[in-house]
């Protein structure tokens, strides 16, 4: 059983999102573990690409902060290992194909499973290229994220009744970044997941707010949160743990 | 050459976010309609001919051909389209196209501005909005065609991400692009991409090998023995290639830009220094290091300062059927004067790239054969960058 389903046993879900190295390792894992403490009930950590085209200018600025200060895949991995000594919430890896196939996809999976990674969420990796990775994630035991647009239309039905792990519902058109609004109307999208899925969906893309996060989570199983964490990273720099802590906090008592 | 999913041997693919699956999908579907109809192409035919005015001349470079003293050399003459370049080529037909599809706005990205212009032409001719995505680097080494693009109506927006230049307008293109799908069509300017900007790009800008064919054939009575041209992304070398891929007596060299050489970092040579990746929607031959992070590439030619190349080159080197060197700016200045002088011809720094490549491969050969060089593009918006290169002060 995918240890994600997890994640969904605590009332609706809180799913924050961190770059991995912004600005450095030592900062995410304090932050990681804040996040843990507060009440996430999924973790999703970034690893840096040079250029991430689903990403809005915040989290651009995470990639780049990040590779600035030396991050790897490697070093990322080490940190993993590190924070699962005390971390047991689920965690999934957010980034871009590149990454994995140029580190060798079976090398880069397997050891997803050996240190406790429970998930891959690839934007580039659309439905119709998902065999690129999907064989060693299945032989790995690492759920393989899909997700679903509000463009999606004739293709959600098809998507959801494969997905692993769980659905992310990207709730606007464009790139990652905080609306003031999500005008999108998700409910006939979520009531076609609902029926074609054996697997959880959360909302992601935009949030922010309390109030955006508890809409989003009412109408699915949880909320997804990553620029608004970025900018208080952004913000507070070696210090962030503190803060993201209490944003997570007050985050997971709006949705639960 | 291309199968169902788009692939190229391993190369191509779709790998792109979710929320532009279906404007793909939707685009391919367009496209296999009106490839096959009659009335679309004696529209597309007529642009081409009336407004841009093909067929372009293969015209045999005489003087260059003795001072070489080898194969005969052959231009095909690109740069005298309308706009200065084969990019008009694909635009037209993917403006043409996407006015079909009752789209009225497209956007593109731009390296030395080439495809920029060509797609601010298109829009201004047949009444839609454009929007221009320019690295800052490159605007800033591109000032006159950014001005032309201004003049003819487009909306030119500067790109701060990255190293500013032509994969940076890329991605942010793409990114404008999952933001406002409805009434927009992305007109990607190479044959790069997700399927099936790659099949269309090169559909549309095989015209010059098709007509490199029968104009070589009038003149020569025999096929080339080598067809040559720059390559960035790839889309006038994979036009100047296509027709002769089964013609195995062809060589095809593709030229790309090993910047400052191709054993410093500051080179855009992808076949020579990359190795297979995926960015950009496809799957084909990237510059980057050993973590996948794409390098910041570097050529003095804006349009071929890109980190990748078309899926169906990276197949064509797989199968050995083209061959890629690559070329230093310095032999790219050296050629980019050298034809000036022989031939009266101001040609663009991207394609004294082929030029600089024939400068080499022509005297080894025999009089009775013959090259022919693909001349992409006019190199008016190249002179002050090479005068400042030369140690002249110039500016715009």
């Amino acid at each position: 059983m995918s240890n994600i389903k997890k994640a969904f046993e605590n009332g609706k879900a809180f799913i924050p999102f961190i770059t991995c190295g912004d600005p450095d390792l030592e900062t995410t894992a304090a932050v990681v573990r804040a996040m843990a403490k507060n009440g996430a009930d999924l973790i999703e950590l970034g690893i840096p690409f040079s250029d991430p085209t689903a990403e809005g200018p915040t989290i651009q600025g995470a990639n780049i902060r990040a590779l600035k200060g030396g991050v790897t895949t490697d070093r990322i991995f080490e940190l993993v290992k590190e924070l699962r000594k005390d971390v047991s919430v689920p965690m999934v890896f957010m980034t871009y194909a590149n990454v994995i196939f140029s580190y060798g996809a079976e090398k880069f999976i397997s050891t997803c499973k050996n240190i406790g990674i429970d998930g891959l969420i690839l934007p580039d990796l659309p439905f119709e290229e998902k065999d690129e990775f999907l064989p060693l994630c299945n032989k790995y035991d690492v759920d393989l994220i899909s997700l679903i647009a509000p463009t999606s239309e004739k293709r959600i039905a098809m998507i959801a009744k494969e997905a692993k792990g769980f659905i992310y519902i990207v709730s606007s058109l464009g790139v990652t970044g905080v609306r003031s609004e999500i005008k999108t109307d998700l409910v006939p999208i979520i009531e076609i997941v609902r029926q074609n899925a054996a697997v959880p969906c959360a909302i992601g893309f935009g949030i922010s707010t309390s109030e955006q996060a508890k809409k989003m989570a009412a109408l699915s199983d949880g909320a997804i949160v990553g620029s608004a964490i970025i900018k208080l990273v952004e913000k507070h720099g070696k210090n962030a743990a503190e803060y993201v802590g209490a944003y997570v906090k007050s985050m997971k008592d709006a949705v639960r | 050459m291309t199968n169902p999913n788009g692939r190229f041997g391993i190369h191509g693919g779709q790998y792109i976010p979710e929320t532009l699956m279906n404007a793909v999908i939707e685009l391919e579907q367009a496209y296999n309609f009106y490839k096959n109809d009659p009335a679309f192409n004696q529209e597309l035919t007529a642009l081409l001919n009336e407004y841009a005015g093909r067929p372009s001349r293969l015209y045999y470079a005489e003087k260059m051909t003795t001072d070489l003293g080898g194969a005969k050399i052959y231009l095909k003459r690109e740069d005298l389209n309308h706009t200065g370049s084969h990019k008009i080529n694909n635009v037209l037909g993917q403006a043409l196209l996407a006015k079909k599809m009752g789209k009225t706005r497209l956007i593109a990205e731009t390296g030395a501005g080439q495809h920029g212009v060509a797609t601010a032409t298109a829009c201004a001719l047949l009444g839609m909005e454009c929007v221009v995505f320019m690295g800052e680097e490159d605007i800033r080494r591109q000032a006159l065609n950014v001005y032309r693009m201004k003049l003819l109506g487009a909306t030119v927006v500067p790109v701060h991400s990255g190293t500013g230049t032509l994969k940076d307008a890329v991605s942010e293109a793409m990114r404008e692009w999952t933001s406002r799908v409805s009434d927009t069509l992305y007109c990607l300017g190479s044959v790069m991409g997700p399927h099936p900007f790659p099949t269309i790009v090169r559909d549309f800008q095989a015209v010059i090998s098709k007509e490199i064919k029968q104009q070589i054939l009038e003149k020569e009575k025999r096929l080339p023995r080598a067809v040559i041209a720059c390559v960035g992304g790839g889309s006038n070398a994979i036009g100047s290639f296509y027709h002769f891929i089964n013609d195995t007596e062809v060589k095809l060299i593709g030229c790309e830009a090993a910047g400052k050489g191709v054993d410093t970092f500051e080179t855009a040579a992808t076949i020579s220094t990359g190795r297979v990746g995926i960015f950009h929607g496809m799957k084909s031959y990237f510059c980057q290091d050993k973590y996948g992070q794409i390098a910041p590439v570097y050529s003095i030619s804006a349009g071929l300062d890109y980190p990748g190349i078309g899926p169906e080159h990276a197949y064509l080197h797989d199968t050995g059927r083209a061959e890629y060197v690559p070329i230093t700016d310095e032999e790219a200045v050296c050629a980019f004067e050298y034809i000036a002088k022989t031939e009266g011809i101001i040609s663009a720094v991207e394609s004294a790239h082929a030029i600089a490549h024939a400068m080499k491969l022509a005297p080894t050969m025999d009089k009775n054969e013959s090259i022919v060089i693909t001349l992409s593009g006019r190199g008016d918006k190249d002179c002050a960058a090479i005068a400042r290169y030369r140690g002249e002060n110039i500016h715009e």
